[in-house]
């Protein structure tokens, strides 16, 4: 069985966790919580770091611990990559030393990827000779991701790779993670408490609190539930995932093709054929019974009303179902009276503003 | 002024550098022992490391003059397995100095190993490298510098030491004879040269071995290029 399926308890310093985790056999699955809420002790957990956790973990089929069973595989035995959030690049060692270190110890029949492959993907080959300490943060998480992923890991556990990191080393280190979905045939399981990261890299969503796994599923389903707290206030947003059909230079804009149809996007810096994903915020989509005359919004969908439900004393979020993409629409609970929306209706979306996620 | 007798120069450096290399294998574990268990007989093995720090050298000496004779445990063992008693040889001389110098290379190797902390090795084992192999690719070059410390510290307390030497070594030239037991001798003789001599070259000795111990530690505390 592919994937990672795990149960776990550990108590420490008057925290408990407590969690059931079953993440897919692929694709980028993000643990989205509050700091604090005991995402980063799970990862420790499933890396076999912190010895007094119990339970059982499987992962592809390979058990690594089965504590009724007395089985605990140490850490050095599971195959996994671990990219921590401070990186943790041994100082004494050049970068280059650095990657032989993982790729010595890598087992045969775990070296799946091609080094100069992954040296070349992140961007790292004109740093081979430097030392750690001469490298920026998000240099220096490149070449920590690069680390793991030499091991030829069975699953990638990623703690909050961008935390430590400035807003430039952030947008540096988003394009590489971006195509982990495109290179990796493996889980990735992704710590992080920011929403926008996690909007943009996630193909699941796991929401932790407490020490405890909440509701998960895919990403733009979770972003779009009403019964989350994500699916409501005025950050509320959905994600839609698009291929660039084509790009309009006189007037500097993209266009896009989506489930809901088709999507106009500012800007012409993307190339025919990528794959993107855009987010919609629910404060920028109006609802309207019939089609629209002349108007200057360019993004409008025919949708179908999902589901509702209040959002603070003025407002209602609309959930909406167009053409299998789900949309938030945030109105004021005065225009959904006036309309009389309710559950199944048609209703058409006008979409203000569509954004590239991140 | 008559050629020195070089002998106690040669017994000092023989057993300066035994003991550095007997506490390079037994201070290592120790250490490693000492900053990373949370034992409760932790505290009471580092007082135990730390008191020849502040017992009188003659005290250390005394108990092991006892112990290394042949009525001693020691002793009574050696001479069982049919050997010789060890107070008053070379072997003996190296027992009491690996004592007597055992904090000056537990000491900087443990604070050593404390500051490297945990993460390090936990990012080898993740990159799968077990237990031994971590310690000696990431632990000890990460500890270099207490490396250096600790072996350039008991070298030359080795090299200083004079009351545990003189109780279980005696002074015997040629075999026990020491510089620091050979200065008190010239003294006692009223030979000054001799003693001005191995004074001298003891003094400029321990002078150079603390400057490059504290530009060590200062290579240590400042970050690198």
């Amino acid at each position: 069985m592919n994937g990672l399926q795990a149960e776990l308890e550990l108590e420490q310093d008057g925290f408990r966790l407590d969690m059931n985790l079953d993440v897919p056999g692929h694709g980028v699955t993000a643990l989205f919580g509050r700091s604090g809420a005991g995402k980063t002790t799970l990862l420790r957990c499933l890396a076999g770091l912190e010895p007094r956790a119990r339970g059982r973990i499987m992962v592809n089929g390979v058990c690594w611990q089965d504590s009724p069973q007395k089985l605990f595989m140490p850490s050095h035995r599971r195959a996994l990559g671990y990219v921590f959030q401070d990186a943790l690049l041994f100082p004494h060692l050049s970068v280059e030393g650095n990657l032989t270190y993982a790729l010595r110890r890598a087992s045969r029949d775990r070296r799946r990827l091609d080094s100069a492959e992954v040296v070349q993907w992140l961007g790292i080959a004109h740093l081979l000779h430097r030392s750690p300490e001469r490298l920026s943060g998000g240099e220096r998480q490149r070449v920590a991701i690069a680390r793991a992923l030499l091991t030829g890991p069975g699953v990638l556990l990623m703690d909050e790779p961008l935390a430590a990191l400035d807003q430039i080393g952030k947008a540096q280190i988003l394009p590489y993670l971006e195509r982990l979905h495109e290179k990796l045939a493996i889980p990735v399981l992704y710590v992080s408490h920011a929403i926008d990261e996690v909007a943009r890299l996630a193909d699941t969503l796991i929401l932790v609190e407490d020490g405890r796994c909440g509701a998960a599923g895919p990403l733009a389903d979770m972003l779009s539930r009403l019964d989350l707290p994500l699916g409501h206030g005025a950050a509320a947003g959905a994600v839609v995932d698009t291929v660039v059909t084509s790009v309009d230079e006189r007037f500097s804009l993209t266009y896009l093709d989506s489930p809901a149809g088709p999507i106009t996007l500012p800007g012409h810096a993307l190339a025919v054929g990528q794959r993107t994903r855009v987010r919609i915020a629910a404060r920028d989509v109006s609802l309207m019974l019939a089609p629209p005359g002349a108007t200057s919004v360019l993004n409008q969908f025919a949708a179908t009303i999902v589901d509702m439900a209040d959002d603070g004393p003025a407002q209602v979020m609309v959930k909406l179902d167009a053409g299998g993409a789900l949309l938030l629409a945030r109105i004021t609970r005065k225009s959904q009276h006036q309309l009389g929306l309710a559950k199944g209706m048609a209703v058409h979306a006008l979409v203000k503003s569509v954004a590239l996620v991140g | 002024m008559h050629q020195p007798d070089l002998a106690p120069l040669w017994i000092t450096l023989r057993l300066a550098a035994t003991t550095t290399a007997v506490l390079l294998c037994l201070g290592t574990p120790l250490a490693w022992w000492l900053a990373r268990t949370r034992a409760r007989g932790r505290v009471v093995v580092e007082a135990l490391v730390a008191l020849p720090l502040v017992l009188p050298p003659t005290v250390l000496g005394f108990y092991l003059l006892i112990a290394l004779g042949p009525h001693g445990p020691i002793g009574g063992l050696t001479r069982a397995l049919g050997g010789p008693t060890l107070a008053f040889t070379f072997t003996g001389l190296v027992i009491g100095s690996t004592l007597y110098s055992l904090p000056f290379a537990v000491q900087p190797l443990q604070r050593a190993f404390e500051a490297i902390g945990q993460r390090p090795l936990e990012a080898a084992a993740t990159l799968g490298a077990g237990p031994m192999d971590r310690f000696f690719t990431v632990a000890v070059p990460l500890a270099r510098n207490g490396f250096l410390s600790a072996m350039t510290l008991a070298f030359a307390h080795t090299v200083g030491e004079f009351g545990v030497v003189l109780m279980i070594g005696g002074n015997i030239p040629g075999r026990t004879q020491v510089l620091s037991v050979a200065i008190y001798d010239n003294v006692e003789a009223l030979d000054y040269a001799a003693a001005h001599l191995w004074s001298a070259a003891l003094l400029v000795f321990s002078f150079l071995v603390l400057t490059g111990v504290y530009s060590i530690n200062r290579r240590l505390r400042t970050p690198g290029p």
